[in-house]
């Protein structure tokens, strides 16, 4: 066994974690807040990713001045989605909900392929090229600094959460919404936050991942990996996220690369499957007790 | 509840047609669809065909989501396994079509009770997530037991036959599928009106309850599952003699998504809304297509808004369903027939 070849896979694999982890953390986010889960993450990243197109490859504005207004508008858009369409459907049956979520994303892919066409495109190179060593181990450059960019914005969140009053607000939510309400928390408000706060994170996430790996309408097909890493690791927790999207990260990239790219998605649904089975509420994730 | 229509006994009570007006309507209906193919031209004949698939498919995810309240993405896997199914058996055996379409339903059938296996500790999103992987598995054996399906080439196969007769051509199959989808649904419809049904309804409506009440949990999941996958499988049979070729991409993660829409737009939990739903939902991209040719030379550009355009009014359909008429098709067309039967008062 090559162990410098594996060591450098691990690492681009753990380095694509670190992204998972941070869609992921988005993703629980509005999760933790709303309970909803929300499968137009993907397309809501992926129009992040376009935007970012349009501001830094259109508009010719200078990278680091785009990706900033490309996350802006990702997670204005998250807002708005949940002010226009989500909030009608408080109380509802979490299928429904969970359906309109798939209609935003269709309705996501339609809008961005009439305004950008359907072929795949290369964002405009933003991030250094000078290749990253680690000790003996080549890491490319895009996905060494996507992933530096993305743990940082992962770190703001989690003191965010840990510390300040809306951290607070959130998981005060999260753990009772009506004890919540009468402490004077505005739980509307949270509700809104949590999608600004989630389509932030998926935005940035969504922007460093096109820059890797190029941006098609079918970019949102990264959801679904996500879903995996928010299941195994527990719909509600954090931390589930951070290491259920490392370890994800890290066995789809050995699975592709060792057993060929049609593994990938088999290898991590079978993590899935397994982890639905045995513990179904995911690593971290906390157990529900039904009551009738 | 009409006027003059008191029921007498429990069986009455039970009927599917309770009035001779509903009887009169359902005969003409079934003569509408069998004179339909010799009034109609290819296209119309075509359609009336892929509807017929698509309202079998639909009545089966019904049957799962609507009454049972399991939620599947799994749909467009199960009619992969009744397509692959029916095209290896047309390839390999020569079994006439009735042979194959069960064997392709009982398989399906089969590997839909191992898919709901987890619905006993897993439910709500969770199972949906479970089916969403169950759909990854069977599309990778789709595309990798080269030996069985075919590869990413996929299989071609014989038309359906029996007895010496070969149905090639549309206005053929439309003489087996719609039969099919006709009987299936009143299949459908006789299972609600028995303990299986019952315990199905009861189960999506509170399991735990369902449960207290003697209802054995996983026995009927697994029979909702199967049953549900049966229909899956038939569709999807029926798919591959249609199209007379099969491939992994035949049955892609959006067909799933696609039936779980048509459930809901027609109204979940309702078989005249499954109907009426996937009806609606197949014919939704034809009238595109006929906007986009009628547009065309007026504006060149219009085939290619064409694809988007259909994302965007299929996402704003589940939306829109979803938010401002929650009980579907069926719930529009109650109201349309209440009005009529009411008419000249106000209800």
């Amino acid at each position: 066994m090559d162990w410098l070849f594996f060591g450098e896979i691990s690492l681009a694999g753990l380095a694509m974690g670190g992204l998972y982890a941070l869609i992921a953390l988005g993703f629980v986010i509005i999760y933790k807040a709303t309970r909803v889960i929300n499968f137009a993450i993907g397309e809501i990243m992926m129009f992040a990713a376009y935007l970012f197109l349009a501001f830094a490859g259109g508009m010719e504005m200078s990278p680091w001045i785009a990706l900033p207004l490309a996350v802006l508008g990702g997670s204005i858009l998250g807002g708005v989605i949940e002010k226009t369409l989500i909030r009608p459907m408080l109380g509802e049956p979490s299928i429904s909900v969970v359906m309109v979520t798939i209609g935003i994303a269709s309705i996501l892919v339609g809008v961005v392929e009439f305004v950008w066409g359907a072929d795949p495109q290369l964002l405009p190179r933003f991030l250094p090229r000078k290749p990253v060593f680690i000790g003996e181990m080549y890491l490319a450059p895009k996905i060494a600094y996507g992933f530096l960019i993305g743990s940082a914005l992962l770190i703001v969140y989690l003191l965010y959460f840990r510390f300040s009053r809306g951290g607070v607000a959130l998981r005060a939510t999260a753990s009772d919404q009506a004890a919540a309400y009468s402490m004077g928390i505005n739980v509307r408000r949270v509700f809104n936050l949590s999608w600004v706060f989630g389509s932030l994170a998926a935005s940035l996430a969504g922007v460093l991942v096109a820059a890797t790996g190029g941006l098609s309408p079918q970019f949102g097909a990264i959801g679904l990996s996500v879903l995996v890493v928010v299941i195994v690791g527990g719909l509600d927790s954090i931390v589930g996220a951070l290491v259920a999207g490392l370890f994800i990260g890290w066995l789809e990239t050995v699975a592709g690369a060792y057993l060929g790219g049609q593994y990938r998605m088999p290898a991590t649904f079978a993590v899935l499957a397994v982890i639905l089975v045995f513990r179904p509420y995911g690593l971290f994730g906390t157990h529900e007790i039904e009551r009738v | 509840m009409r006027i003059g229509d008191a029921k007498q006994n429990y069986e009455a009570d039970e009927a599917i047609l309770s009035t001779s007006t509903q009887k009169i309507w359902f005969a003409f209906f079934l003569l509408v669809l069998l004179l339909f193919p010799f009034m109609v031209g290819s296209y119309l004949m075509y359609l009336g065909c892929l509807v017929g698939i698509a309202v079998i498919s639909t009545t089966g995810l019904n049957i799962l989501t609507g009454f049972t309240g399991l939620i599947s993405l799994g749909q467009a896997g199960f009619m992969g396994v009744g397509g692959y199914t029916v095209a290896w058996l047309s390839m390999n055996t020569g079994l006439p079509f009735p042979v194959t379409l069960l064997l392709a339903g009982l398989l399906a059938a089969a590997i839909g009770i191992l898919v709901g296996l987890p619905s006993l500790r897993v439910k709500g999103l969770y199972l949906a997530i479970a089916t969403l992987a169950a759909s990854v598995f069977l599309h990778f054996i789709f595309a990798e037991w080269e030996s069985v399906t075919g590869g990413m080439g996929g299989l071609s196969l014989e038309p359906a036959h029996l007895f010496g007769l070969t149905f090639q051509t549309d206005f053929a199959m439309y003489f087996i599928i719609v039969p099919l989808a006709v009987l299936m649904v009143i299949g459908a419809k006789n299972v609600f009106r028995t303990r299986i049904g019952r315990a199905f309804i009861a189960i999506r409506d509170r399991d735990i309850s369902a449960e207290i009440l003697g209802i054995n949990l996983l026995h009927y999941k697994l029979m909702s599952f199967a049953l549900s996958s049966f229909y899956a499988g038939v569709a999807g049979g029926l798919f591959a003699y249609f199209f007379r070729v099969v491939t992994p991409e035949s049955f892609p993660l959006s067909m799933s998504i696609f039936y779980l829409a048509a459930v809901i737009v027609g109204g979940m939990g309702n078989l005249l809304g499954g109907v009426l739903g996937a009806a609606f939902m197949t014919l939704i991209p034809e009238a595109l297509k006929l906007l986009t040719a009628a547009l065309t030379p007026f504006y060149p550009n219009a085939p290619i808004f064409m694809s988007p355009m259909l994302e965007i009014i299929f996402g704003a359909l589940i939306v829109g369903f979803l938010i401002f008429e929650p009980h579907g098709l069926a719930e529009i067309w109650h109201r349309i027939r209440r009005f009529f039967s009411l008419w000249p008062f106000k209800n």
